[in-house]
């Protein structure tokens, strides 16, 4: 079997539902996190694919680099944000912490 | 052996050290002292693997200069990739045996040198990181790599130096070495980006056949030498140059295998190896600077070697001038004897410091059997008489101090001698008289420290109780010291002893040609192909590929006769002061009282760096703090004042017009609000789903 762009898409698709399901279905907010980081990953296959076979050229390669770089600075804040809820709420549950709706 | 074979044995060869880091990294702590011995026999398989590369490439492989491989490691389309690779041609593998010599060599000496440290197992491991990242910078054929081993190395030296970081002057000095090479380092990065900018790939070879087709850096020759001396920078600091050479001296806090290996032997001959690659590259102006800063070096550091009174501040300053001496030597373009006195150098000096380690480490013993706590082990006027109790030691150091001193049938003859005789060539025909007057006076210098340093520490009687209870430790000390002492003969680099022009090294090692054209290089260093080839058509006489190397061959005896006089000079000095006392020490240090406390203070290098530019940037940073603490909080808070001020205004009217109507507003939302507010859940995975449901409806309506 010949790896195309279909191919390429296929696996981003996959990892892309697999990260959704992982941020809806998760209670732990560092799994919600890495489900985020399977979604943002799924994006970059994209990019590269399309890139190397679309026609995109150099810019695919570009966005996919600045996505890394976003992945990691989203990472620090959210992992922040993750130590600040446990330090008000002793555990990181998403599906508990509905203070939002007051 | 092919060269693919060759190839993929030399990655195994750096490969192996790594390896070796990893597992001890991770399994150490469970293994103790076993540790040790697996690092010591990856570096004996890594040794063997380079002894059979090196005599597979210079013997089988000789008409090929080069062996390389390349692949492009990120590849951006666009003609935008960066290439990588390894290449072996004859200084490389030259420097593997070298390198993995010499670490092997000191790992056997640590097993007994570092048997009672608490961290043995992460000793070892450093040791295989270092040898890894010092193998990848002789192993690179290519800028980005070089630069990539250049910091590795850097860390691994920062580590080993500041290895026993619970004393604060290890932690330090660490931390100064580091900090020093930075600056070194930087110049060395803009110099690389210079080159890449400009041509567009990293490799060597590829550069060097840009430049001889005449593409010059901003079309200009002069940013071509800009390049070549901002590269050197790297050099600089990792050779501990003058003015960066503050850092080599402290770095002696390492362990005494450590500065061996590292600080004397392999690392800080990096930056010349360094020199000895780029060297087709460098223009005259730049190989100009080169020697001077080569020259200055070697002079500055052998003054301050001779009244030093610590056994390893001594080596160090004495490490400094010779490196001093290889640069010269290449920056006058000897550059067969200044690479050969790299690897001379190395034999010599490590069996030197290993020397040292043995007197220390029987210091040591010895003052822990007195209950000895407070004396120095390192102080050269705390020993004396060590000659019979360790007389194995007295010998090996001896044969080294010899080759060191420039003696007849000694390795360090030969390179020196060729190196001295270069500078006298390149001053005879450039008019650069200062290059080689510092050069001999140097030579001296070294003859007069190295003797003084042998005298006073293995001659005479024991100056304290301690040095009367020395004795010689066991065979992991003593092997590496006589095997690197053997390696000081000069029968291992040609058989002639007084001249080494037609040994197998400088057949092996010949002067590259240079890529530079004619109007930015000197002429004399120009390969003269007509010279060849009429040289070969004559039967065996000897040609020469330049006119500098027949300058160097009429300038040789007068060379030889200076420098053995020289150093004659200076041994006999030595022992005139020390051994039969028939001048005194410190009479003589009373008589030149600034120029001995000038000397014995290093010449003030550190107060003054302290003085300008450390109390410098901290005095700006005061400066800058006073101005943000006074006048732009002065500034911020009286416009905060004015603003309080008319906001007392504002918030009045802001209270009852604005705040009316807002809460008009707010009520009419809070009427809707209620109504909806049941979808508002709270958690954030049903606002997601929800997110999710009308995207796809989206979808829906629009496709």
């Amino acid at each position: 079997m010949s790896v195309g762009l279909t191919e390429y898409l296929i696996v981003s698709a996959i990892l892309f539902s697999l990260g959704i399901f992982g941020i809806i279905t998760r209670k732990n907010a560092i799994m919600v996190l890495m489900g985020l980081e399977l979604v943002l990953n799924a994006a970059n296959i994209n990019f590269v694919a399309f890139a190397k076979y679309g026609g995109m050229n150099i810019d695919g390669q570009v966005a996919a680099l600045f996505v890394i770089i976003l992945a990691a600075a989203e990472a620090a804040v959210a992992l922040a944000i993750v130590l600040n809820i446990y330090q008000n709420f002793k555990h990181i549950n998403v599906d508990e912490i509905v203070k939002m709706k007051d | 052996m092919t060269q693919d074979t060759i190839l993929l044995l030399s990655a195994a060869i750096a490969l192996l050290p790594l390896l070796g880091f990893a597992f001890l990294i991770f399994f150490g702590k469970r293994l103790g002292r076993a540790s040790g011995f697996i690092g010591t026999a990856i570096l004996g398989i890594s040794l063997l693997l380079s002894i059979l590369v090196a005599f597979s490439k210079i013997s089988n492989f000789a008409d090929i200069q080069l062996i390389q491989a390349k692949f492009n490691w990120i590849d951006l389309g666009n003609n935008f990739f960066i290439r990588v690779g390894i290449g072996i041609d004859n200084i490389a593998a030259i420097m593997l045996i070298v390198v993995t010599l010499i670490s092997f060599l000191v790992h056997l000496f640590s097993l007994e040198y570092m048997a009672d440290d608490k961290k043995f197992t992460r000793y070892y491991a450093y040791l295989g990181l270092f040898s890894f990242s010092m193998l990848g910078i002789v192993l690179a054929n290519n800028f980005l790599f070089m630069f990539v081993f250049w910091e590795l190395v850097g860390i691994s030296s920062y580590l080993l130096i500041g290895f026993w970081y619970e004393k604060d002057s290890a932690a330090n000095a660490g931390k100064k070495a580091f900090l020093v090479n930075r600056i070194g380092d930087l110049g060395f990065l803009i110099g690389i980006m210079i080159m890449f900018f400009t041509y567009g790939t990293f490799m060597y070879d590829e550069i060097f056949s840009d430049i001889s087709s005449g593409i010059l850096p901003f079309d200009s020759g002069s940013m071509l030498t800009a390049a070549g001396i901002l590269i050197f920078c790297g050099a600089i600091g990792k050779s501990a140059q003058f003015p960066l050479h503050v850092w080599l001296p402290d770095a002696m806090e390492g362990p005494t295998p450590v500065s061996a290996l590292i600080h004397a032997a392999t690392m800080v001959a990096a930056g010349v190896y360094l020199v000895a690659r780029v060297f087709p590259m460098l223009t005259a102006n730049a190989l100009l600077t080169i020697a001077y800063f080569g020259a200055i070096t070697a002079f500055i550091a052998a003054t301050i070697a001779i009244t030093q009174v610590d056994f390893k501040k001594v080596l160090a300053y004495s490490t400094v001038s010779q490196l001093g001496y290889m640069v010269m030597g290449l920056g006058v373009g000897a550059f067969s004897s200044g690479f050969m006195h790299l690897v001379t150098h190395a034999w010599f000096k490590a069996a030197l410091f290993l020397a040292s380690g043995s007197v220390i480490h029987a210091m040591h013993l010895s003052m822990s059997k007195l209950n000895d706590h407070h004396s120095d082990p390192q102080n050269i006027n705390n020993m004396g008489g060590l000659r019979k109790k360790m007389p194995i030691t007295y010998v090996t150091f001896l044969i080294a101090t010899i080759a060191i001193a420039g003696v007849p049938l000694t390795s360090g003859f030969l390179s020196k001698d060729g190196i001295l005789a270069g500078t006298l060539a390149y001053a005879n025909l450039t008019g650069n008289w200062l290059i080689p007057l510092m050069g001999f006076a140097a030579a001296g210098m070294t003859a007069f420290y190295m003797f003084r340093l042998t005298i006073i520490a293995f001659h005479g009687e024991p100056k304290t109780e301690i040095a009367s209870n020395t004795k010689e430790t066991n065979k992991y000390i003593l092997i590496p010291l006589i095997v690197l002492a053997t390696l000081s003969i000069w029968i291992f680099y040609s058989p002639n002893p007084i001249d080494a022009s037609n040994g197998w090294f400088h057949k092996a090692v010949p002067q590259p040609h240079t890529s530079v054209s004619e109007t930015y290089q000197w002429d004399f260093l120009i390969h003269n192909e007509t010279t060849i080839e009429a040289g070969t058509s004559t039967h065996t006489s000897q040609h020469y590929g330049t006119a500098f190397e027949e300058e160097i061959h009429s300038q040789h005896y007068i060379a030889m006769a200076l420098s053995l006089l020289i150093a004659g000079l200076g041994i006999f000095f030595a022992f005139c002061v020390y051994q039969f006392k028939i001048l005194n020490a410190d009479n003589l240090a009373n008589q030149f009282r600034k120029l001995y406390k000038g000397s014995y203070s290093k010449w003030y290098f550190d107060e003054i760096y302290q003085a300008t530019f450390i109390n410098g940037s901290v005095g700006l940073a005061k400066v800058l703090a006073f101005f943000d603490n006074k006048i732009i909080d002065g500034i911020v808070n009286l416009s905060s004042l004015i603003t309080r001020g008319f906001s007392y205004f504002i918030g009045h009217f802001d209270n009852i017009v604005i705040d009316g109507f807002v809460n008009l507003i707010a009520n009419i939302t809070g009427f809707f609000g209620a109504a909806v507010r049941k979808v508002q859940t709270g958690s954030v995975q049903t606002y997601i789903v929800l997110a999710i449901i009308g995207m796809f409806l989206l979808f829906y309506v629009i496709i």
